[in-house]
């Protein structure tokens, strides 16, 4: 069993994924990208995709879904970092999940750049444990930047001392 | 110069107890060394030929005595006594313990210095003009634009795993002196028609194996606009640029995979999608760091200097060291001068603590505690009154910091090759060392006039030696050092990549080959002509003769 986990510590993972072509099953089902999710209930329907497909492509599935699933084939590709951003510029409010071997040291980053949940394979779990993402993801407190996870900026800090 | 604030101060400290602590794991096991090397990376760790070494961030080469002294102690205490300026405006020390760059980090910090992403698959530190400020020819100091580049992309959360590592070059001057044309993205700070200051950005530069001069994206960015285009720029980058080989995996394929119309056709795409208020930094926030990089209280002096004139009259040595290192200031009665870190026979950029430690007091005694880093793996003293020039130039010439050499023949760039570097299939610093004994008649190299050799200990160039006015690429054939020659390289403004001129020499004959295109230079050369003028006007014929005539 891959962990899932998001801030709040680890999660159960009440969503099954589908392979291509697989029948539903009753509960909340992760499908492939494109996915044939048409009439599905939207609490119920997750879509996983690869890191080369088109953010934009995906915009219209928004309302259709209430999980994203992006892969990350490995802790050094980040190009899911920049689609989890473009995501949720393009509005997308869903949950959002970073999946494949990414590191602590990582979660952070996710969550600043929109994702909301990170789904970690076995081994690299096992020897990565819940204290290590806690303290990673509070390592550094303050960034340069503004992300999504609600934090407070260093800019934003900067303003508020000027008094504006 | 830019000093931290409260939350510069805090970032810069947990990120090295984040490293700290990343280094513990590392040693408990909980990361392996493929999980950890480009965490390490990421923090200017590497691990090379001998030993770890550490490279620390001069941001835009800009430090003051404080700093510097700091970098005399951190090579005695941790170090061999001595460290080794880069073309990057980076200092490496080569022989630091794994288990001590926390504690090193931590003394970096106690002066507002850091390693935060000198290497990785990141955006790098952003160099500039070592000149600054002072330069002559400058619309604005470029420094400002370079920090707020600089707090923008530390520990970016979208740009920290990038398909290859990323530079960033400004300069503000209208003669470039950072190369900006051979940098992922190259920054140079103009006016428009309307009188209003910005930026005119340029992609797709870099040497390594594919060497390519940047290309304009565009020709006016309004100041305001900088950090939200770039961040459009890097994201289109981030997305597309090629991953399935990392020979091939920088911006500057993917620019010449598209075609930079097409390239910036994705850039305007994401730009106007991409939400602005996430990065762009208030006017507000750009005077703050501006206001830092204000000009110091210059007094008023005379243009002329009569203490200087006398010791220019009785010091021949002074006088030619001021002649050939010298920068004109823009303020009258002060001067630049340039320290040259290539005594004859020496290693290209390496500075002993004691060295460091004179120069940080240098800084602090005779230019306004201001020290610049350069390209060329010198350093820049800014802002020196001529009055105060001869005592100045004594105390260097104390620690033999007073080669008169900017420039010359001897002046070279090498990498650390084979000496120290696990990528290296030659040396480099032994063929510096050859050739500057080679050359060591100043009155020769004044007579030979400006001619930049670079030195790369392998294709991945970081001698820069494609852009040399000679350049020499160290290469291992069949267990063989082998040294090709490219002629007519210059990352100025009008920058070019050098030509090979043919089959390349033994490590041996490196300087007599080098004699050959001297000599050949000086035969063609026409009145006050430098090396690049004669190469531009004649051509690789002649050189190609003299150099081949024997074999053929
Ligand atoms: C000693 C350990 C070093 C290693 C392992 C190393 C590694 C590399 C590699 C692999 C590249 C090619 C990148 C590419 O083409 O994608 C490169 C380029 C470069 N490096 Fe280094 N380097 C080292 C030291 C240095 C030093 C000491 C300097 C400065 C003197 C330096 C400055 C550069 C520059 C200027 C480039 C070419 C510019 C470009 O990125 O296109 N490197 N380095
Ligand atoms: S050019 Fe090659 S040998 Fe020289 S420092 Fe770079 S990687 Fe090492």
């Amino acid at each position: 069993m891959p962990t899932l986990r998001d801030i709040t510590g680890i999660l159960e993972d009440a969503w099954t994924r589908l392979d291509e072509g697989a029948d539903a099953p009753a509960g909340p089902a992760i499908y492939p990208f494109p996915g044939d999710v048409a009439g599905n209930d939207p609490a119920l329907t997750g879509i996983h995709i690869a890191n080369d497909v088109d953010p934009e492509s995906v915009v219209p599935m928004f309302d259709r879904v209430s999980l994203i699933s992006v892969a990350f084939p490995a802790f050094t590709d980040g190009r899911g970092f920049s689609i989890g951003r473009r995501l949720r510029e393009a509005g997308y409010t869903g949950r959002l999940r970073a999946t494949g071997p990414v590191l602590a040291d990582q979660f952070r980053y996710l969550l600043e750049c929109g994702f909301d949940e990170v789904e970690v394979p076995d081994a690299l779990a096992a020897r990565q444990p819940q204290e290590q993402w806690e303290r990673a993801a509070d390592a550094v407190t303050l960034n340069y930047q503004r992300g999504y996870a609600g934090r407070r900026n260093i800019l934003e800090a900067r303003r508020e001392a000027r008094g504006v | 110069m830019y000093s931290y604030d409260e939350f510069d101060e805090r970032f810069v400290r947990e990120r090295v107890a984040q490293f700290r602590d990343q280094v513990a794991r590392r040693l408990d096991g909980s990361l392996t060394e493929e999980e950890f090397r480009p965490l390490r990376l990421m923090n200017g760790l590497y691990l090379q030929l001998h030993a770890y070494m550490l490279r620390i961030a001069i941001p835009y080469g800009s430090m003051n005595g404080r700093q510097m002294r700091m970098l005399g102690t951190i090579a005695e205490k941790w170090d061999r006594g001595y460290g080794h300026f880069t073309t990057r405006q980076n200092i490496q020390f080569n022989w630091p313990k794994l288990k001590d760059i926390p504690d090193i980090l931590d003394a970096l910090a106690d002066v507002g210095m850091h390693a935060i992403q000198t290497s990785g698959n990141c955006i790098r530190n952003t160099t500039s003009d070592p000149f600054s400020g002072v330069a002559t020819d400058e619309i604005e100091d470029p420094r400002a634009t370079c920090e707020l580049i600089r707090q923008w992309s530390s520990l970016h959360p979208e740009f920290t795993f990038l398909g290859r590592k990323f530079k960033i070059a400004v300069t503000g001057a209208s003669s470039d002196r950072a190369a900006i044309r051979v940098h992922d993205i190259g920054i140079e700070i103009v006016k428009n028609e309307a009188g209003e200051t910005g930026y005119r950005i340029l992609v797709g530069g870099g040497l390594g194996r594919t060497p390519m001069i940047g290309k304009e994206l565009r020709a006016f960015l309004p100041r305001e606009e900088l950090l939200p285009y770039l961040e459009a720029c890097l994201r289109v980058y981030n997305m597309h640029g090629r991953r399935d080989n990392k020979y091939k995996a920088r911006i500057k394929i993917l620019v010449h995979e598209l075609g930079i119309d097409t390239y910036r056709e994705h850039v305007e795409a994401e730009y106007a999608r991409i939400d602005r208020s996430n990065t762009a930094a208030d006017m507000a926030e750009f005077a703050r760091i501006a206001e830092q990089f204000a000009p110091p209280a210059y007094p008023e002096l005379p243009e002329q200097s009569a203490i200087f004139e006398r010791a220019l009259k009785a010091h021949p040595d002074f006088a030619h060291w001021v002649e050939q290192n010298g920068f004109a200031h823009r303020v009258p009665g002060f001067m630049a001068v340039t320290v040259s870190l290539k005594p004859v026979g020496g290693a290209p950029g390496d500075a002993t603590s004691e060295q460091l430690r004179v120069l940080a007091e240098a800084a602090e005694q005779y230019s306004m505690d201001e020290l610049r880093i350069t390209h060329e793996q010198n350093v820049v003293l800014p802002n020196v009154k001529k009055d105060e020039l001869f005592a100045l130039w004594t105390l260097l010439k104390s620690q033999g910091l007073d080669a008169p050499n900017k420039g010359l023949v001897t002046d070279i760039i090498a990498c650390p090759g084979l000496d120290y570097c696990a990528l290296a299939t030659a040396r480099s610093i032994p063929v510096a060392q050859e050739i500057s004994k080679r050359f060591s008649d100043p009155a020769r190299m004044a007579d030979i006039g400006p001619l930049a050799i670079k030195i790369s200990g392998c294709i991945n160039a970081c001698g820069h030696h494609h852009v040399g006015h000679i350049g020499i690429l160290g290469l291992d054939k069949a267990g063989v050092e082998s040294y090709q020659i490219t002629l007519g390289g210059d990352p100025a403004n009008d920058a070019s990549l050098g030509e090979r001129t043919g089959p390349g020499f033994s490590y041996d004959q490196v300087p007599g080959v080098i004699e050959t295109l001297v000599e050949t230079y000086l035969g063609l050369r026409e009145p006050r002509e430098t090396f690049l003028q004669t190469y531009r006007r004649v051509g690789m014929a002649p050189f190609k003769e003299a150099l081949y005539a024997d074999a053929a």
